[in-house]
């Protein structure tokens, strides 16, 4: 492919590039470590004090959370799961682009990734941070969940009980937690290096330069980078799979009808990886406008996560559409209920917009204009993020608020300290992301590099 | 105690004898005064110094303060020396300590200067005991925990009980802890003393004691007991012109009127329904409410376990304004207005052949069907027949159903008949509305008051309050509380519990119940009797001396063997064989003239709860869901849908009620079965004084009522305002749409309670299985399964049959392993903490349902239970004997356990739910049962404590726990006798018998969880001229 070709098609090239025309390498570290060196403008710090003020409404929120007790929230009987599991579900499903791109599109060779992975990386690690908080919290006595479900060596003799799918969770979200955070930190550190070069400031250069771990790109260095890098890609591909499908055992692996489900799995990790998308794209646009990174994060990018975000929509709708005919089909009773209570329910309107969110609103995505107008695909993002959301809540409290017996039916309404919560994860997830972004290059310096025409100039003929 | 751990020396804070520690900064330098003068000049305040050297500040002042021991070499800068090393060995040590600090209260330990005879620590005792309602005595059996009377359950040696409770007996523990109880005398809003008040009361009887006691009334509830009687009339033969008013509002005023008027004489009627094959009962919750309904519910349900070959089902008709508990056990039942009451009992009267009667004219067709019918059935069953009234009818008709029953030849049979067992009976409305009387003509002089509270309870028209509220009378009121009554009294007393007094009373069948204490008087209560006796000029004589006294004809050994018993042998009054009067002719003439009701009826009932609000503060009553509502906390506005339809009433919409010019606000509820017309509002709600619990729940009833207790109001005007009350509702959420017919839709469907006529039983004894899912094999499984060998496997039937709803089993639940109350707003969000329950479901229309079905849900205890796979730290395990395990201190609260229950039993302790404060509800709690905090999952378990008490005594004895030995509460308390628990591995016990039942069949069985818990079916017995 030759990169230099002037555009054929002005204003929507067929098939442009992922890397704007005209870059060399210089340019490309110049301008992507302007971030962290340069003076931030003064929207970083305005999003930043509202990011930070939803750290503190987490930090308030949590702490009346271990004082009083779960009362604070609307769980009850029967919903004993709501917000805390909806919110934990859906972060780390948005945690799942991450991975995705940075495992698989790598081992597939995708280069477009290289603009994103960094920062999809990023937020895959915030939104685990965030997830995490959720399944720790919501129990009743935190102080003792958060070392009870670990299985380590006691006077009691006790292990946790190795049946319930929690304890697949503790092993599944803690493996994908740490992996994730290796693989993005080997990943960082070539642009550390490159960061230590370039500072000016002692400290800066102390920090970096620790946190580079003396990396001076020589042969041997990259050589170990690159097999290290591709070793915890293969690492990361199959947790891809694995983490959406173990949380989901929570689920399947119940009894409540809903719940029950074998499509489970892979609807998950297709929810997943839809979910995650949007939200790369939601970050990713505002991002690339406001530091003019426009020639790095091309119309090309928003076409493939487009395309990835329908694939996984129509998957979803897919699973959607069985889950009801299953219902159908099964002539259970209690299947044929929950369908029955998702149409007609008091929860009904959710499920409504659910489907509008998840399935109608991504819909245009066929369509090439919107795939290339960031408006449209920056509108459609947010359509998935609420409708995600509302996925979780439709599986969790609408399942659990009428399950077997009609005398323990109820309704589940959540209080301000259930929003407070999840606004607060919000404003947690925000504020790393802007930490991120200040600190550290959010787009890979090094593997852009590599798409200038100099670094293929080089590039032994395969 | 508390006090006594305040007043403990505190050591002093080490913070505060350093305050003037400083560094050293340089060697020795000369003191200089200048600089101390200064020092002094420029503090602020006064300031307090030791030497020269510390205002200084000099070093060596400094150093000294920092050598533990001045004179002797420096330590400190050197090396660790051995000396600091032990020292910070020791600061390590002591420190490591701290941090398993917690706060432990101080426990002081005293042994017993005599043992008490039969006391071992860890092991209840029980006493025979009697709770007295409504003047009539409840036989009990108080269980004692060290003094501490813990849980009381039937005496199963009397009649009235059998060994079952009500839920209220019940509930009556927690009143004797009721923190908020009255602690001491209070005169005019002071606390005095009860020597104040003897003294007082000595110069207020001195000064009657010229005109005889003219200026003296007494007013008490009805009064059974002989010891109280004979205080009372020893009071009123020392005062011959003092008067004895009764007041009650759940006195059967009507019921003795109806007696009166029949037989000329006061009778006492009970019901012989072992005996009855046909039952017809009009406007009566027999069942669960009044004094013998425990006995009643006890031989009725008996009647009810029916085998395909047995024949000797009985069968109830019900007739009622207002759905009870007893309407639902109705094989066939008749929602009636109770305008349309004297019609009815005129068409039974006509039917049955009572002399003089005739057939009224404007009974409508299908009432008319349906009186004949039950009239040619029971009439058909002469002599095992019985019509039964209920006090919301009037005299009139008492006196005309008397006349029936005399027709059916069912007294003596099915209905008794004996002497009134109250001392005296009076009419309760009419002596209350004398004494009003009295006392706005100023002729009272000293009004003692005791047990009863008028200012809230007695009508409206009758304006009690102003009527004592006089500003002359010397008013003193003996009570639990210091209700509205003791409010506008001069003198309130703090009466003494039942379980902290002698005394006796006369249970239902007119038996002599002795009343025995089982702990000192908490706050130095005194009792009626003492008080009476006191005021009499007994000044001093304790209860059990009065109560001696009247039993001096037994001897010693008897009066022992009496208190063992709980009753005196022998005081039952003869039956008697009354023949109805002349009175009946003009009862049926005054049916006859009854006009037709215009506009709304109003019905104000006693609530199944509270009754008439004297257990308004009892929050285990309270938060216990009412049989039908599955209501808790308020009282409502029952209206049938049709009836909220036409007046434009939602539920939970604020109605304001008119009648004759009296009003009140009350939130309406709907309620299928409810008779068209017809609002209910039941009594003893909207306590304006009484206790925290009390205080804020409903609305005030009695506020609608005129001069006279009448419980059926005509014309009443009902007119929907632009307001919700928020209702706290433990089944479902009727604000929503559509609910109430969702729920019962699906109930049906699932088929979660079955259902057959006596006839379809007979032709398919294993009906249940018809509605079994075909597909699955429920025993089925990938999970290896448990044996249990030779040991115990424990298991449950209910028989649905019998259960009448009555909630004695799930009050018995709360008080056996101290579950918390939780109050109204979290019952609202759905986190009521009851380990068991009973579902309500409604069959057939919205409009006129055919059934009303209960069905206690407690957990199942499941061979594969779907709680114990899910739950991350093995918190709730398998037991080797079957049960579910909870270990609450491995719990961390994920609730995930509660999610996969598909029986929805357990419960979350969402929020601290437990009082860990109040030191009379400490006392009140069993302590053989884990007291649960906050985060921490809880559910039912088969009372697993119950089961090693029961294992201890038989491994001592070497042999194993026999049927029957080791009973659950709710199993103990159940009037019904309709949960049986037991060892399935034993094939000779009752819960294997009736496994055996063809009416076995489990909850979702199809589901593979195998519970242990089973249901026997419901067959109803109805009658083939009505059916279709």
């Amino acid at each position: 492919m030759s990169v230099a070709d002037p555009p054929r098609h002005p204003v929507v090239p067929r098939d442009p590039p992922v890397l704007a025309p005209g870059h060399t390498a210089a340019s490309v570290t110049d301008k992507i470590s302007s971030v962290v060196f340069g003076k931030m403008p003064v929207w970083f710090y305005a999003g930043m004090a509202v990011a930070f003020g939803g750290v503190m409404m987490l930090l308030l929120s949590l702490t009346k959370l271990v004082f009083t007790g779960i009362g604070i929230w609307g769980n009850n009987q029967p919903v004993g799961w709501a917000f805390d599991i909806i919110n934990f579900v859906w972060w780390i499903g948005i945690g799942h682009a991450g991975t995705l791109i940075s495992a698989i599109l790598l081992l597939l060779r995708q280069e477009w990734r290289t603009s994103i992975n960094r920062f999809a990386e990023a937020m895959t690690l915030f939104a685990v941070a965030c997830a995490v908080i959720y399944p720790l919290f919501h129990t009743g006595r935190p102080w003792l969940a958060v070392y009870w479900l670990l299985p380590y060596p006691n006077t009691m003799g006790m292990w946790p009980n190795f049946r319930s799918p929690l304890i697949w969770d503790v092993f599944a979200v803690s493996t994908y937690g740490s992996v994730s955070l290796l693989f993005w930190y080997i990943g960082l550190i070539p642009d550390l290096g490159t960061l230590r070069d370039k500072a000016k400031n002692l400290w800066q250069k102390r920090i970096y330069g620790t946190l580079s771990m003396g990396w001076r790109g020589s042969a041997r260095h990259w050589h170990n980078y690159e097999q290290a890098y591709l070793l915890l890609a293969g690492l990361s591909t199959p947790l891809v799979l694995s983490v959406h499908s173990v949380v989901s055992f929570d689920f399947a692996s119940g009894q409540i009808p809903g719940w029950h489900t074998t499509i489970f799995p892979p609807y998950f990790v297709a929810g997943a990886v839809f979910a995650g998308f949007a939200m790369v794209i939601t970050l990713a646009l505002p991002l690339r406008r406001l530091f003019g990174l426009q020639d790095f994060i091309t119309d090309k990018h928003l076409d493939n996560m487009s395309k990835v975000m329908l694939v996984t929509g129509l998957i979803v709708a897919y699973g959607y559409l069985m889950e009801a005919f299953t219902s159908w089909y099964s002539g259970n009773i209690f299947e044929t209920y929950v369908m029955k209570n998702r149409l007609e329910g008091p929860y009904r309107w959710l499920y409504y917009s659910l489907l509008v969110c998840n399935v109608l609103a991504v819909q245009p995505l066929w369509f090439r204009r919107v795939r290339y107008s960031p408006l449209a695909i920056w509108a459609i993002s947010m359509f998935v993020n609420v409708g995600m959301w509302l996925e979780r809540f439709v599986i969790i409290p609408m399942s659990l608020h009428r399950d077997f017996l009609p005398s323990s039916w109820d309704m589940y309404y959540p209080t301000a300290w259930d929003f407070s919560t999840f606004f607060g994860t919000i404003g947690l997830f925000l504020a790393l992301m802007f930490l991120f972004i200040r600190v550290f290059p959010a787009i890979a310096i090094f593997e852009m590099r590599t798409l200038t025409p100099e670094a293929k100039v080089k590039e032994p003929a395969h | 105690m508390t006090e006594a751990v305040s007043k403990l020396p505190i050591l002093q804070d080490p913070g505060d004898c350093h305050a003037e520690w400083r560094r050293p900064e340089a060697a020795a330098a000369p003191l200089e005064l200048a600089a101390v003068r200064e020092r002094l000049a420029a503090g602020r305040g006064p300031r307090y110094w030791r030497s020269l050297e510390e205002v200084a500040a000099t070093p060596e002042f400094a150093q000294m303060l920092e050598r533990e021991f001045p004179r002797f070499a420096a330590e400190w800068p050197s090396d660790v020396s051995r000396r600091n090393f032990l020292q910070l060995a020791a600061a390590g040590l002591g420190l490591a300590g701290l941090t398993a600090c917690t706060r432990q209260p101080i426990e002081k330990i005293v042994p017993y200067v005599r043992q008490p005879e039969e006391l071992v620590p860890g092991r209840p005792l029980l006493f025979a005991t009697a709770m007295p309602l409504v003047g009539r005595a409840v036989p009990l059996l108080a269980e004692s925990h060290e003094g501490r009377p813990t849980k009381v359950e039937g005496n199963p040696e009397h009649a009235a009980s059998g060994g079952a409770t009500s839920a209220i007996a019940q509930a009556s523990v927690l009143g004797l802890y009721d923190p908020d109880r009255s602690q001491a005398p209070v005169y005019l809003g002071r606390a005095a003393t009860w020597q104040e008040f003897d003294r007082q009361l000595g110069v207020v009887m001195g000064a009657q004691a010229g005109s005889g006691g003219a200026g003296l009334r007494l007013l008490t509830g009805p009064v059974t007991s002989p010891t109280e009687a004979a205080a009372i009339q020893g009071l009123l033969a020392s005062y011959p012109q003092a008067k004895w008013h009764r007041w009650d509002p759940l006195h059967e005023d009507r019921a003795l009127a109806g007696s009166l008027a029949a037989f000329g004489r006061a009778l006492d009627v009970r019901y012989d329904l072992a005996k009855a094959d046909v039952v017809l009962a009009l406007d009566s919750d027999f069942l669960v409410g009044g004094a013998g309904a425990v006995r009643y519910a006890r031989d009725f349900a008996a009647r009810r376990k029916v085998t395909p070959e047995a024949s000797g089902m009985n069968r109830l008709y019900v007739a009622e304004a207002s759905p009870s508990a007893t309407g639902t056990m109705a094989d066939h039942r008749l929602a009636l207005r109770p305008s349309q009451f004297p019609q009815l009992v005129l068409a039974l009267a006509a039917a049955l052949g009572v002399p003089g009667s005739s057939a009224p004219a404007g009974l409508d067709a299908a009432t008319r069907r349906w009186s004949e019918a039950a009239a040619r059935d029971l009439a058909a069953h002469r002599g095992r027949s019985l019509v039964i009234a209920g006090e919301a009818l009037s005299a009139a008709a008492h006196a005309v159903v008397h006349a029936i029953n005399a027709a059916l030849g069912a007294a003596g049979e099915t209905a008794i008949y004996s002497e009134a067992a109250e001392v005296d009976p009076v009419d309760a409305g009419a002596s209350l509305a004398a004494l009003t009387a009295d006392l706005r003509a100023g002729q009272v002089d000293v009004l003692l008051v005791a047990g009863v509270n008028p200012v809230y309870d007695a009508p409206a028209g009758l304006d009690f309050a102003s009527a004592i509220n006089n500003g002359r009378t010397f008013t003193a009121h003996l009570g639990l509380h210091a209700d509205e009554t003791a409010e506008l009294c001069r003198w309130h007393l703090p009466a003494a519990h039942y379980l902290e007094s002698w005394g006796d009373a006369r249970a239902f069948d007119g038996s002599v119940c002795l009343i025995q204490p089982l702990i000192e008087p908490l706050y130095g209560g005194r009792s009626l009797a003492e008080v009476v006796a006191a005021a009499g000029g007994r000044a001093g004589a304790s209860g059990f001396d009065l109560l001696r006294e009247q039993w001096q004809a037994l001897s010693d050994d008897d009066f022992r063997r009496a208190l063992h018993d709980g009753f005196v042998a022998g005081t039952e009054p003869p039956a008697l064989a009354p023949e109805p009067g002349a009175g009946v002719a003009a009862a049926l003439a005054e049916l006859a003239s009854a006009a037709p009701a215009e506009g709304f009826e109003l019905a104000l009932r006693p609530d199944p709860s509270v009754l008439d609000g004297r257990f308004a503060n009892n929050g285990w009553l309270q938060e216990c869901p009412k049989p039908i509502t599955k209501l808790t906390w308020d009282n409502v506005l029952l209206l049938s849908p049709r009836s909220a339809q036409e007046i434009g009433a939602s539920n939970e919409q604020v109605v304001d009620i008119e009648v004759a010019g009296r009003r009140l606000r009350a939130p309406a509820w709907i309620l299928p079965g409810q008779p068209d017309g017809v609002a209910t509002l039941h009594l003893g709600y909207g306590r304006a004084r009484g206790g925290r619990v009390a205080e804020g729940c409903g609305v005030n009833a009695f506020a609608l009522q005129g001069s006279t207790a009448e419980w059926n109001l005509q014309g009443a005007s009902l007119a929907p305002a632009d307001e919700k009350r928020p209702l706290a509702c433990t089944q479902g959420h009727y604000a929503i749409e559509g609910w109430l017919e969702e729920e019962s839709h699906e109930a049906e469907r699932r088929h979660l309670v079955r259902e057959a006529s006596l006839e379809q039983y007979r032709a398919d004894p294993a009906f249940v299985r018809a509605a079994d899912e075909k597909h699955i094999d429920a025993t089925t499984s990938f999970a290896p399964g448990f044996d249990y060998g030779q040991g115990y496997a424990w298991g449950m039937t209910i028989d649905l049959n019998a259960c009448t709803g009555c909630n004695a089993c799930v009050v018995a639940c709360v008080a056996e392993n101290n579950i918390p109350v939780v109050g109204r707003d979290q019952v609202r969000r759905g986190r009521e903490m009851q380990w068991i329950r009973v579902d309500r479901y409604f069959r057939g229309g919205l409009d006129e349902p055919e059934a009303i079905v209960h069905q206690p849900v407690l957990c199942m205890q499941c061979e594969q239970a779907p709680c114990e796979t899910v739950c991350p730290v093995a918190a709730t395990t398998h037991s080797s004997e079957g049960l579910n395990d909870m270990v609450y201190n491995r719990c961390v609260g994920t609730r995930y356990c509660a999610n996969n229950c598909p029986y929805k039993v357990r419960r979350f302790n969402f929020l601290l739910y437990q009082d860990w404060e109040t030191p009379q509800l400490k006392l009140a709690r069993n302590p053989d049962v884990t007291v649960r905090s906050r985060g921490v999952m809880e559910k039912c378990t088969y009372c697993v404590q119950r089961i090693n008490h029961a294992r201890i005594e038989a491994e001592r004895e070497r042999r194993t726990i026999r049927d029957g030995e080791a009973r659950t509460a709710c199993q103990q308390a159940c009037p019904a006798d309709a949960i049986v628990f037991g060892n399935l591995n034993d094939p000779e016990a009752r819960v294997t018998k009736s496994k055996r039942d063809p009416r076995n069949y489990a909850l979702l069985a199809e589901l593979g969880t195998r519970p242990r818990t089973t249901y026997l079916a419901i067959v109803r017995n109805p009658n083939p001229e009505l059916a279709g």
